[in-house]
């Protein structure tokens, strides 16, 4: 069995999870603030298109902006020589575009569920904007930005259609999982197949058991409560 | 330090239109649900902005929209006491406090948490969450936060909505003896009679975003003016009224004449009676005597509540009696002091804005 697959898709999913992760909090922190309902509805739209779009949709666009030809791609490749159609940093790219609509609605719905009013007291309390977000709003809404942390990974791992339409199927450079249980199944390598299954499943597994894990934090509060 | 307040804001149907000013000491709001009561404390403390305006503190300017100045709400130095104490709830009780005194030094803002801890009686809760506190214990926590920030007014929204009935009586006292010790201004917005009557020495009712009487609050309850104000101090009996002289007006309501000691104008065209005003009598034992049926009797674990009809056709009257008071007889008649009787006015003239500066 090759396992270059496992490795190219941890390290793909590892750098875009950490990229996915700043960006999302912060549009969601951005959006959240937004007082004017309209904007909010609309700008809320395109972050969160990607999520509904088919991925080749996605992958169309992505290709379409970072194509060798395309302005995005040539202003890569002639400024920084870096070419990022089908390269290792498409893949990266792919995973982040598709899974940061989830990290971004995770973060929003949990800092919009922090009670408004803490915010308030906060503010009337001298306490900086700044203070008031590390101190009150993201301790409180962490268990729910960690859990979209984990699914957005978990969406990340699994990318599959954008991946293969902006950085191809090269073994052993842009083959994660996914697109190696593809080719395997179109090899007829039924064996090599089953295995990278079975790698899929058991992260997911504990994706899906540290989810809970979190969901579980989230009522922390309330438990802490009991206790006593 | 003097508090002024002019607020102006429309949004979604409402207008609040404030202005007061207050002198020291501690005023109360009160009026019904929606009234624009705790909106008027959030445009004070920053955390709504009116669309115009003009609000200072002292000296300090803290909204003008004629000079287009609004302060943050970190910059006006205002104590907010929220409905549910808006504690942390992640941060343990000395924690809270500590979010207070950001720019304090590390080692004087240890001491001052301490001295806060001592002073609100939550000696040995400073490392307890406030979700393991009981209800009068987080108001104390709040109080305590809020002090400890020094504020130049003080601002609390429903203070005891959010307490078990057993424990309001006790707290109100606490809350009393702390405000006494307070130098700054003190608005309580609430909707509660007692709270007002134990706590404010001045007094406004607000009706649709807008001061509808003010003054000091014994006099308020003791004269309401206004139908709508003696409702909100408490006053059960109503009866639309006809002046028939100086010293004498019609119930319409009950069917009966009634004397007061007060002189009647014109526009009086309603009465009120509180329902503990009424005194068992018998026939012949003078003015504002008159005959009563039973309808209906409500026992409270101290009191009664009957409810009587001067008349087969009249509109009925409650009458509040102490259980020890009350001897088991049924009275068949009814009087009422013609100090007790309150003459109102059912709007118009006497909502005038030069009653609420």
């Amino acid at each position: 069995m090759d396992y270059s697959p496992i490795l190219i898709s941890m390290k793909t999913a590892s750098l875009s999870i950490a990229i996915t992760f700043f960006l999302g909090i912060l549009a969601a922190k951005l959006v959240a603030d937004i007082s004017r309902e309209k904007v909010k509805m609309i700008l809320d739209g395109i972050l969160t298109l990607p999520l509904v779009l088919p991925p080749t949709v996605a992958g169309f666009f992505l290709l379409y902006a970072f194509g060798v030809k395309r302005p995005i791609g040539r202003f890569f490749l002639e400024y920084f020589s870096v070419k990022i159609a089908f390269s290792w940093g498409a893949t990266v790219l792919a995973a982040v575009v598709i899974s940061f609509p989830l990290m971004y609605r995770s973060a929003r719905g949990a800092f919009e569920q922090v009670d408004q009013n803490l915010v308030y007291a906060a503010r009337t309390l001298g306490m900086s904007e700044w203070r008031i977000f590390w101190r009150v709003v993201m301790p409180l809404a962490l268990p729910g930005v960690a859990s979209g942390g984990v699914l957005a990974f978990a969406r990340g791992l699994g990318e599959f259609g954008a991946t293969a339409m902006i950085a191809g199927n090269i073994a052993g450079k842009t083959r994660t999982l996914p697109l190696a249980i593809y080719s395997a199944v179109a090899a007829g390598d039924m064996e090599s197949a089953t295995e990278y299954v079975w790698i899929i499943l058991l992260i997911s597994f504990l994706v899906v058991i540290s989810m809970n894990w979190f969901t579980a934090r989230e009522r922390g509060y309330a438990l802490r409560e009991a206790k006593k | 330090m003097s508090l002024h307040v002019v607020a102006k804001r429309k949004w979604k149907g409402f207008a609040l239109d404030m202005e007061f000013t207050s002198q020291g000491g501690t005023r109360g709001i009160v009026g019904a649900s929606g009234c624009g009561k705790s909106m008027t404390l959030k445009c004070i403390a920053g955390i709504e902005t009116p669309d115009s305006g003009k609000i200072t503190i002292g000296e300090q300017v803290l909204y003008d929209s004629a000079q287009g100045v609004n302060l943050r709400p970190q910059d006006r130095k205002i104590g907010y006491l929220f409905q549910n104490y808006a504690l942390f709830p992640h941060m343990k009780v000395e924690e809270n406090i500590a979010c207070a005194l950001g720019k304090v030094p590390k080692a004087q803002r240890q001491q001052t948490v301490e001295e806060m801890l001592r002073r609100f009686r939550l000696e040995g809760l400073g490392g307890r969450f406030p979700g393991q506190l009981s209800g009068g214990q987080q108001q104390r926590v709040a109080l305590a936060r809020i002090l400890a920030y020094e504020p130049n007014a003080l601002l609390l929204d429903e203070p005891f909505s959010a307490l078990d009935f057993y424990l309001k009586e006790q707290l109100q006292l606490e809350l009393k003896d702390m405000l006494e010790e307070y130098s700054g201004d003190v608005v309580i917005v609430t909707h509660s009679r007692d709270e007002v009557y134990q706590l404010c020495e001045q007094l406004m009712v607000m009706e649709d975003g807008r001061c509808i009487a003010s003054g000091k609050t014994r006099e308020l309850f003791r004269n309401p003016g206004l139908l709508s104000v003696a409702r909100l101090t408490g006053c059960k009996n109503f009866s639309a009224a006809k002046p028939l002289g100086k010293y004498r007006i019609l119930a319409k309501d009950w069917g009966i004449e009634l004397a007061t000691s007060r002189p009647v104008d014109q526009d009086i065209d309603c009465i009120g009676v509180r329902a503990h005003d009424f005194m068992p009598a018998t026939e012949g034992d003078g003015e504002n005597t008159f005959s009563v049926q039973l309808r209906e009797r409500l026992e409270s674990p101290f009191e009664w509540n009957m409810l009587f009809s001067p008349g087969p056709e009249a509109a009925s009257v409650w009458w509040k009696i102490s259980k020890e008071s009350y001897g088991g007889n049924l009275p068949d008649f009814l009087r009422v002091d013609p100090d007790n009787i309150l003459l109102l006015r059912s709007g118009g003239p006497a909502i005038r804005k030069d009653a609420c500066q």
